[in-house]
């Protein structure tokens, strides 16, 4: 059995556990459910520690278990690491084990709640480790269907079935239009099997018609992109986050929406490698309407947690302009983002969870003065603002300074742009939202607000905030191990790849830091 | 003719069976007749353990009756099928009781049972005439099973409405008989696989072949021959929609299969445009006209006409893959049909209406039942990890398979009208389930209390969905195997 097995399996089996357990013992129920998530999260610190003494598989993939499941169809059941998906799943463990610590603000139905949570869990971490196209795209839907469930009854606000309806619809067509480009690219590809690897390695030797490129990359990019809230079909997501309640927000905000850049990067660039270089321009000018135009609306929000859910819209910008790159430092550097994002997107997620826990509204106007009731919180909200800006010593310097190194040389008009609305345009929302919402006169209503108190409930966020420093200043963790496998996806897509200025670069990035 | 008897004694003994609980309504007084339907049930696993065990006479392959009735893999699958289907709908039948005019219980379990012999003869027809008198002896006892709540105006209105339709449908049918016999001479589908190519332009056969399709359409309720289905499922007693809605449909679906692929199957090759554009708007039609419903039953009644639809894919798509989908899909549709109409007839049955606010508060009431609700509308939804998603996966995925042999744009435009069509779904089956959980116009609150065997009903009907959804291995590989009788049909 490999690891990753254990890793997502632990939360599901805890899910069938939860089953039995009657609902009216609430603490063990809980307790349950973060012991679960806190041996995912161990083992997921165990599998990325021995990554680099583990022996690689014959096509380079780590920590390796297939069984075989559907023989006719040439499915089975198959996870192996490599450096795309590893620093994935490390995340993914680690926000869902904050997302587990931080569900005591859910008081009604706990039991359906943390069933949910722990499918959602292993659903995702099981969708990342998967090397299998049919396991890939079944575990992510595993994970997806809890979300509309989580919004649906503990969602908050008088949007919220407004809310449910729209992200369920909106997601299940991305999904759905996302299953037909892989069934699509099963059937084109001709090897009989949904065996990631193995497609691969057959369309080394008989690459893909360019027209049958043209008609699925399409699908993949436009059905991962609705899930990935590419603008502009991102309209789902700061609402859906909005109204959803934390601990849903920050791993579907965090984990689950990752799934489709690491698709597109996985799959749809090593097979399609003529489609995306005709598409990558599309894809560039696309993701300057996340940065510029979804940040531009985050300015004018006036719900903290709308600016939350348009602020990581706009994040999505910046790996989509890595992957558009498609060259090596572009996506070495979307692939950083993608685990920076996701820590970030999850204690933001948390932090604002618990201000609303608190106080019951996130409106701006009627928010202030926090900082002096709630010191914990607000000094860890004011570190999330500054990694959302981009300050250097946080996990996403690194990763946007790399895809901007990497974007100039492609699309040196988008990378100025973008870098506008990186340092401009993001600066001015997340500190104008710190200065309406932790400084100035502290409204006597909130006088009666108490921070987060025990270590316990200080626990997830500092985890969160640890990660993105460790990942802040030494990048080399992630790039050492992404590079290899980034430089055999960009050989893919381009014949003279130009491997050798990454390790300079990240280097570079580390010591600036 | 006595070898050929070796072949039905499936057959025989169902129809035995149907006579033994009919004559056991003399014996046992009213109060204790419900208990009837169990002996039933008893026999029918019976049976079912002897398909499995190979002792059956339907796994006694061959052809029987000058080729008019045949053995074969694909009926095998689908006996084992129907017989499972008639258990479940006899259970659902045994808590319906109450609500059937004093007594009459017996004699309408052995209404399902003839029934039940009717699409077991319809599995393994071979012969226009054996087809024309097994869906006559599906669809006369239908007429019966729908209207048997006399005293309920509905339920004899939907009688009415079945009776009119079918019988047109029939006419149709025996019309389109006749004009194939009239010009090949042959009714037998062997014989007729060999000689359709002579026809392939003559109108008359052409006109015959598809007015034996305008009958099977209106077994399947497939788009245009779909208007019956909403209203007589409204009306009709739910044990009688639940096996309508399985039992009737697959019935139509094996002959459906039988005669585009072992009849006329150089026919079918040249109907790809016909096939696409009827299973696109049966989808279509199926799923919007859904999305306004209240009525549950009703809901129902459309959404199995979407499911037609989407069954129509995997005939459409004119390759094996499409027809091992289809079987599977059926299979995983069996259990989740048959979950969805247990709910509506436990929980429906005290209640005036059949809306879906009757749902509210069900959760509390019964969370087994909420939770064999949902499941049954998460996989008609076709969402992993249940039944229904492998199902729809495996259709989808026949489609695009013709799609890149064809490069016919038809396939093309139909997989994204099938994808609509699951989007459009997702917002009728979860509006049931949030009437179920997050409902605020609850005003019943008491438990429900279930039975033994209703509570067994439904853990099965649960563990059949999520069997499929999660190792679809064992009947994939008999569906591959029952699709293995059709013809290749090929370009």
């Amino acid at each position: 059995m490999s690891i990753l097995t254990y890793i997502a399996g632990w939360p599901l089996l805890a899910a069938l556990v939860l089953i039995v357990v009657p609902r009216n013992f609430r603490v063990i129920i809980r307790a349950i459910a973060v012991l679960a998530t806190l041996i995912s999260a161990v083992l997921a610190v165990k599998m990325f520690c021995n990554y680099g003494s583990a022996l690689p598989d014959a096509d380079g993939y780590r920590f390796v278990q297939q069984i075989p499941w559907v023989e006719s169809l040439g499915i089975s059941y198959h996870v192996g690491v490599d450096g795309l998906n590893v620093g994935l799943i490390l995340m993914g463990a680690i926000v869902a084990f904050a997302a587990a610590l931080c569900s005591f603000e859910i008081q009604t139905r706990e039991k359906e709640f943390y069933i949910l949570l722990l499918v959602m869990t292993g659903g995702i971490l099981g969708a990342f480790a998967s090397l299998d196209l049919f396991f890939f795209y079944f575990l992510h839907e595993l994970a997806l269907v809890p979300t509309f469930i989580m919004i649906g009854v503990w969602g908050r606000g008088e949007k919220k079935n407004y809310a449910t309806f729209q992200i369920t619809l909106y997601l299940s067509i991305g999904a759905l239009i996302a299953l037909i480009g892989l069934i699509a690219l099963y059937i084109q590809c001709g090897a009989n099997t949904f065996d990631i690897p193995k497609i691969i390695e057959h369309a080394k030797t008989n690459p893909l018609a360019v027209n049958a490129q043209n008609f699925i990359f399409p699908l993949l990019l436009f059905g991962f992109g609705i899930l990935v809230s590419l603008w502009p079909f991102h309209s789902w997501a700061p609402l859906g986050y909005g109204v959803a309640p934390s601990p849903t927000s920050m791993l579907h905000a965090g984990v689950l929406k990752k799934f489709g850049l690491y698709g597109l990067i996985r799959i749809a660039l090593p097979l399609m490698p003529q489609a995306a270089q005709s598409w990558a321009h599309v894809i560039a000018w696309l993701c300057v309407g996340n940065i510029l135009y979804v940040g531009w609306v985050a300015m004018r929000q006036k719900d903290l947690n709308l600016l939350i859910g348009n602020s990581s819209v706009a994040h999505m910008g910046f790996i989509f302009l890595g992957i558009a790159s498609l060259n090596l430092i572009g996506i070495t550097g979307a692939v950083l983002i993608m685990v920076a994002h996701g820590f970030l997107a999850a204690l933001t997620f948390a932090l604002s969870g618990y201000i609303y826990k608190q106080t019951g509204t996130l409106e701006i106007s009627a928010l202030g003065g926090l900082c002096r009731k709630l010191p914990f919180i607000g000094t860890a909200l004011v570190m999330a603002a500054m990694a959302g800006c981009g300050l250097p010593g946080f996990a996403n310097f690194v990763g946007e300074a790399t895809v901007f190194f990497g974007a100039w040389k492609a699309f040196p008009t988008i990378t100025v742009i973008a870098l506008w609305g990186a340092l401009v345009i993001g600066g001015i929302y997340m500190t104008r939202a710190i200065r309406n919402v932790l400084h100035g006169p502290l409204p006597e209503k909130w006088n009666s607000l108490s921070d987060a108190s025990h270590l316990w409930r200080k626990l997830p966020y500092a985890l969160l905030l640890a990660s993105l420093f460790v990942f802040g200043v030494w990048p080399r963790l992630l790039t050492e191990k992404i590079n290899p496998d980034a430089v055999k996806i960009v050989a893919q897509i381009s014949p003279a790849p130009s491997a050798d200025k990454l390790v300079a670069q990240s280097e570079n990035s580390g010591v600036r830091n | 003719m006595n070898a050929s008897l070796n072949f039905i004694g499936l057959e025989i003994s169902v129809i035995g069976l149907g006579l033994v609980l009919m004559l056991a309504d003399f014996f046992v007084p009213a109060e204790r007749r419900r208990f009837i339907g169990y002996a039933g049930i008893a026999a029918l696993g019976v049976l079912l353990i002897m398909s499995f065990s190979g002792n059956g006479t339907c796994s006694n392959f061959g052809f029987g009756f000058n080729n008019a009735f045949v053995n074969d893999g694909l009926s095998l699958f689908f006996k084992r099928f129907f017989i499972v289907a008639a258990i479940l709908v006899l259970f659902i039948a045994a808590e319906f009781s109450d609500k059937l005019a004093a007594g009459s219980i017996a004699e309408y379990y052995s209404l399902i049972i003839f029934a039940l012999a009717g699409m077991l003869f319809a599995a393994s027809s071979n012969d226009f005439v054996m087809l024309f008198v097994a869906i006559e002896l599906i669809t006369v006892t239908f007429y019966v099973l729908v209207s048997f709540q006399r005293s309920k105006v509905a339920s004899l209105e939907a009688g009415v409405k079945y009776l009119i339709l079918g019988a047109l449908s029939s006419s149709f049918m025996v019309f389109g008989i006749a004009l194939i016999w009239g010009t090949t001479g042959t009714l037998n589908f062997t014989e007729l696989a060999a000689v359709a190519p002579q026809f392939e332009t003559s109108r008359i056969f052409l006109l015959g072949v598809l007015l034996v399709l305008v009958g099977l359409g209106f077994k399947i309720a497939a788009f245009p021959f779909q208007i019956w289905a909403p209203d007589v499922y409204q009306g009709a007693p739910t044990p009688t929609t639940a096996f309508l809605a399985i039992g009737s449909k697959a019935a139509g679906f094996v002959l459906l299969l039988r005669v585009l692929f072992t009849a006329v199957p150089s026919v079918t090759l040249h109907w790809e445009k016909l096939l696409i554009v009827i299973s696109a708007i049966t989808i279509l039609y199926g799923n919007l006209c859904a999305l306004p419903q209240r009525n549950l039953k009703r809901l129902f009644g459309y959404s199995s006409i979407s499911h037609a639809g989407y069954l129509l894919l995997g005939v459409a798509a004119l390759n094996a893959n499409g027809q091992a989908a289809i079987l599977y899909y059926l299979a995983g549709y069996l259990f989740t049909v048959l979950a969805g109409f247990l709910v509506i007839a436990l929980v429906l049955r005290h209640l005036e209406t059949d809306d879906v606010s009757g749902l509210a508060g069900l959760s509390q009431r019964s969370p087994l039942l909420a939770a064999t609700m949902t499941i049954s509308m998460v996989s008609l939804a076709g969402i992993p990890p249940l039944a229904g998603f492998f199902g729809k996966f495996l259709l989808l995925k026949s489609v695009i398979e013709a799609a890149q042999k064809s490069h016919h744009y038809g396939y093309i435009y139909l997989v994204f009208i099938a994808l609509a069509g699951v989007v459009i779904s997702l917002y009728y089956y979860f509006n049931v389930v949030r009437a179920i959980y997050w409902s605020k116009e609850a005003r019943d609150l008491s438990p429900i209390a279930l039975s033994a065997p209703a509570k067994l009903t439904a853990w099965v009907c649960i563990a059949g969905i999520f069997w499929l959804g999660l190792f679809p291995n064992t009947v994939l590989n008999l569906a591959n195997q029952a699709a293995t009788v059709f013809v290749a049909v090929t370009k």
